[in-house]
């Protein structure tokens, strides 16, 4: 089967989702797709560093869990009418999700820019634990922080809003969140086949190559971890909207492995590879969790097998080669 | 604050580090010999730990747990090592990560299917549950100071395992180069498997020696685990002596940090802010140390250059 | 004589007890091939990494155009105008022949924007494309780099360095591992390209580098010690010496 007609189907299949489940009468099912389709944003925005750029980044919690906390301090400071300070200038809370999306985003690529600052200094497997580090920094940061519920999370009593839309409705909350990704998609396509994404591959491939046209690697690297940041943190927003909840586990290891666990398991580098992966993952742990109360140890033997014998992910199994391994 | 606060506090920081440096010496050394990132090395001190508690709870006796601890880590990881390790050798970085990520889910939930959520409980034994006074007038716990000892035993036992015997020149001789000592005619894939077991050994020892003063649960071994990470990062990947400074040098900044950061801030707001800030700071102090030691020497503190 | 575009002023490069360059001191003028031989181990390499930008000599001084490099990175260098090609390739292996040559375009012209497509037409597709018929790999364009012979893939070096417009190459063993067709052909190609921009020219293949060189310098033991024409070179004593032994 050819890759572009298996990622049409899985267009097709998630905008027709949710009418299936009206009709089948279970809207839970669109609370499932909902987190599906975030965790599959998540991903996305990893594999624009992953993917692209080779850059193993096990720390994105962090960026997930900055989206998450933007979502939740703005949202908490709106519902309790406290401003966030007065001063030297007035900064209050809000419920718009737009202007949240923004301020995630704007958080999420600040602490990228940082952290790929420094840990892009080093490669390899230096920079697999340097990431998982400051992932974990930031996870121990958000538990002995008090302001904003330390190790209990923020609550928020109500989902925030978007312009002409019921967001408290499941349905059109899932159509705003499965809008973005796809805008996210066609973001990581443009970034793929612009000239940046074209250097930015070349650097995976071949960093010396990069060099003696001009080009530093490192810069190229570090615009990457701050776009897949943004992105990684516009999903935690997301994320906490749907759960109306943020807590120190967004920041946590487990997330950053499950994020990348979405981008491997669909396919690395390819375009839809995540949300294969988001999808394919939400519907185990639904299906298997209900099996068994010890999902994650089939879980962990899928991956393995994954990793072992089926390079290049799902959809490498279903459409054949590409992408690269 | 008094200084026989600060000597005990130092002394918890040591017995922190010694521990951590049980798990970054396999981590490192494992990467050092077989180029392989090994993220369920955590799952071998969890699994060290649960062992112990068992064996102690079984027989009374706190040597025998350690002893069990340190073997059926090592064991599992000779069996980790043949079924699943081995294949990733020559995998980049990213497989491995993700291989061992889902060891971690099977070690994880596999401990949690046998024994529970609930966590276990390692006693200290008694013959070494008091404290003991130190030169100085330290009051200090016998158990803990026996940690920091059996640290630097290790440390030593290590050194002159890796510098005097024949499997030390094999390990030394497979970090530089491969291809040559399979050339020589040494059996390339069993010194593998001992390294491996090895640094699973040790994980399994340290996890059992924290277990008594920690509960024994699910999950314990993940955390260690990054800190063992950054502890490689500050001493350079594959230096064992690398791996015992760096993991002094991470105990100390966190014990130290959370005592005197709130104490810092205190001079400069009240003291409930102080509190509070003070110890969001000190629990990144020692990530703040990374950073810093990546822009000073982005390969470490022992590391090979590049 | 006009004045020399690449000019190599008392290098120095040592590593723990091995110097692996004393005072190397050399000069590329424009319009020739100046080839550097030496025997294994005799530092052109390390001299190569330096003058590129991948090594930072101890002492000495590296001139492009009557500008300062020494202190530049290797991406710095090359947007200075130093185009070199790798010992053993180093390409974009799963991306095609006409992406590689893109970068390479892209990179001389400083512009790697997020928007629109790489491979959208244009000046610098022209560029490209004319660096690969350039070297005769114009109809290879589609290719991936991974499918292309050893020869090709050589070509494809020089092509990317062409799209820089470089003021002087440097080539590390161009012809290394290539068959005598393949190496007369890339022969004839540099034959070529001195008009563009001088050549500075790492070579063991010895008719490669008679048959192209209007000066040769002799490294040995990182000292240069001879520097001439080709017979100027085959006639000296220190040269016979370093080569044939103390029988000369």
């Amino acid at each position: 089967m050819n890759e572009r007609w298996l990622n049409a189907a899985v267009v097709a299949g998630l905008v027709a989702f949710p009418l299936w489940a009206l009709w089948m009468d279970e809207p839970f099912l669109i609370t499932l797709a909902t987190r599906a389709v975030i965790l599959a944003l998540a991903g996305v925005g990893l594999n624009i560093a992953l993917g692209l750029g080779g850059l193993v980044s096990l720390g994105h919690a962090a960026f997930f869990g900055i989206g998450g906390y933007a979502m939740g301090i703005l949202a908490s400071h709106a519902q309790a009418y406290a401003p966030i300070m007065e001063w030297p200038f007035l900064i209050e809370g809000t419920k718009s999700m737009p202007v949240i999306w923004i301020v995630a985003m704007l958080a999420a690529a600040l602490a990228a820019l940082a952290i790929g600052a420094l840990s892009l200094r080093t490669s390899g497997v230096y920079f697999i634990m340097i990431t998982l580090a400051f992932g974990q920094m930031l996870y121990y940061f958000a538990i002995s922080w008090p302001a904003y519920g330390g190790e209990d999370g923020l609550s928020i009593y109500v989902r925030n809003g978007f312009p002409g839309l019921n967001t408290l409705a499941p349905a059109p909350f899932y159509g705003l969140c499965l809008t973005v990704l796809l805008i996210a998609l066609a973001a990581h396509w443009q970034i793929a086949r612009s000239p940046f994404g074209l250097a930015l591959n070349a650097a995976r491939q071949s960093p010396a190559r990069v060099e003696t046209v001009g080009i530093a690697p490192f810069r190229l690297r570090l615009v990457a971890f701050t776009v897949s940041g943004a992105i990684t943190g516009l999903a935690g927003a997301l994320f906490a909207d749907l759960n109306r909840f943020v807590s120190p586990v967004m920041f946590s290891w487990q997330t950053s492995g499950e994020i990348m666990v979405f981008v491997i398991l669909g396919g690395v580098a390819r375009l839809f590879g995540p949300v294969v992966g988001a999808v394919v993952f939400i519907t185990l742990e639904h299906w298997l969790g209900g099996l068994s109360d010890y999902w994650h140890i089939y879980l962990g033997a899928l991956l393995l097998g994954v990793v072992l014998f089926a390079r290049g992910g799902l959809i490498g199994l279903v459409a054949g080669r590409g992408g690269h391994e | 604050m008094s200084l026989l606060l600060l000597a005990e506090q130092a002394l918890n920081g040591l017995q922190f580090g010694v521990m951590l440096f049980l798990m970054a010496a396999g981590l490192t050394l494992v990467f050092g010999v077989m180029g392989l990132i090994n993220l369920a090395h955590g799952s071998l001190y969890m699994l060290g730990a649960f062992v112990a508690a068992v064996v102690a709870g079984a027989t009374g006796s706190f040597l025998l747990a350690l002893v069990a601890a340190l073997a059926a880590a090592a064991g599992a990881g000779a069996l980790v090592e043949m079924l699943v390790i081995r294949r990733l050798y020559d995998r980049d970085h990213l497989d491995q990560v993700l291989a061992t990520f889902a060891l971690i889910l099977i070690f994880s939930e596999g401990t949690r299917w046998a024994f529970g959520s609930f966590p276990l409980y390692l006693d200290i034994p008694p013959w070494l549950s008091g404290p003991v006074m130190l030169p100085g007038g330290i009051l200090y716990p016998a158990y803990r100071l026996s940690l920091i000892g059996v640290g630097l035993a290790v440390a030593l036992a290590l050194y002159l395992l890796i510098s005097r015997t024949r499997l030390g020149v094999r390990i030394r001789a497979g970090a530089a180069d491969r291809e040559m000592i399979a050339a020589l005619g040494v059996d390339i894939s069993r010194l593998y498997t001992v390294v491996f077991a090895l640094g699973a050994g040790l994980a399994g020892l340290a996890g059992a020696l924290v277990g008594a003063i920690q509960s024994v649960q699910v999950g314990m071994g993940e955390p260690v685990l990054i800190l063992a990470f950054v502890v490689i990062v500050i001493g350079g990947i594959g230096s064992i002596k690398g791996a015992l400074i760096g993991a002094i040098l991470v105990g100390l900044t966190d014990t130290l940090g959370r005592l005197l950061l709130p104490l810092a801030f205190q001079t400069v707001m009240d003291s409930s802010a102080a509190a509070s800030a003070g110890a969001a700071v000190a629990s990144m102090s020692i990530y703040i140390l990374m950073a810093a030691v990546l822009i000073w020497r982005p390969s470490g503190l022992f590391g090979a250059r590049g | 004589m006009s004045d020399p575009v690449l000019n190599v002023v008392g290098i120095s490069k040592r590593f723990g007890a091995l110097e692996a360059s004393r005072d190397v001191t050399l000069d590329l003028r424009a319009g020739e091939i100046h080839a550097l031989i030496g025997p294994n181990g005799a530092g052109k390499s390390t001299l190569i990494q330096q003058i590129a930008g991948w090594l930072t000599p101890d002492a000495g001084q590296i001139m492009l155009n009557g500008d300062d490099i020494t202190g530049l990175s290797a991406a710095q260098r090359a947007r200075a105008g130093l185009g070199r090609t790798f010992q053993v390739s180093a390409l974009a292996m799963q991306d095609t022949v006409l992406q590689n040559a893109l970068l390479g375009a892209l990179g001389a012209a400083g512009r790697l924007s997020l928007w629109g497509s790489a491979m959208a037409r244009g000046e610098i597709r022209t560029r490209a494309e004319a660096a690969l018929d350039r070297v005769g790999l114009g109809g290879a364009a589609d290719m991936r780099v991974a499918d292309l012979s050893h020869g090709q893939r050589r070509q494809l070096e020089v092509a990317i360095a062409l799209t820089l417009r470089p003021r002087a190459f440097v080539m590390d063993e161009p012809m290394a591992g290539l068959g005598g067709q393949g190496s007369r052909e890339l022969t004839a190609l540099l034959d070529g390209l001195r008009g563009e921009a001088p050549i500075l020219l790492v070579e063991h293949d010895m008719d490669a580098v008679f048959a192209l060189a209007d000066r040769i310098s002799v490294l040995v033991y990182g000292r240069i010690i001879a520097t001439g024409t080709v017979d100027e070179v085959r006639a000296n004593d220190e040269v016979r010496r370093a080569y044939l032994g103390d029988a000369a």
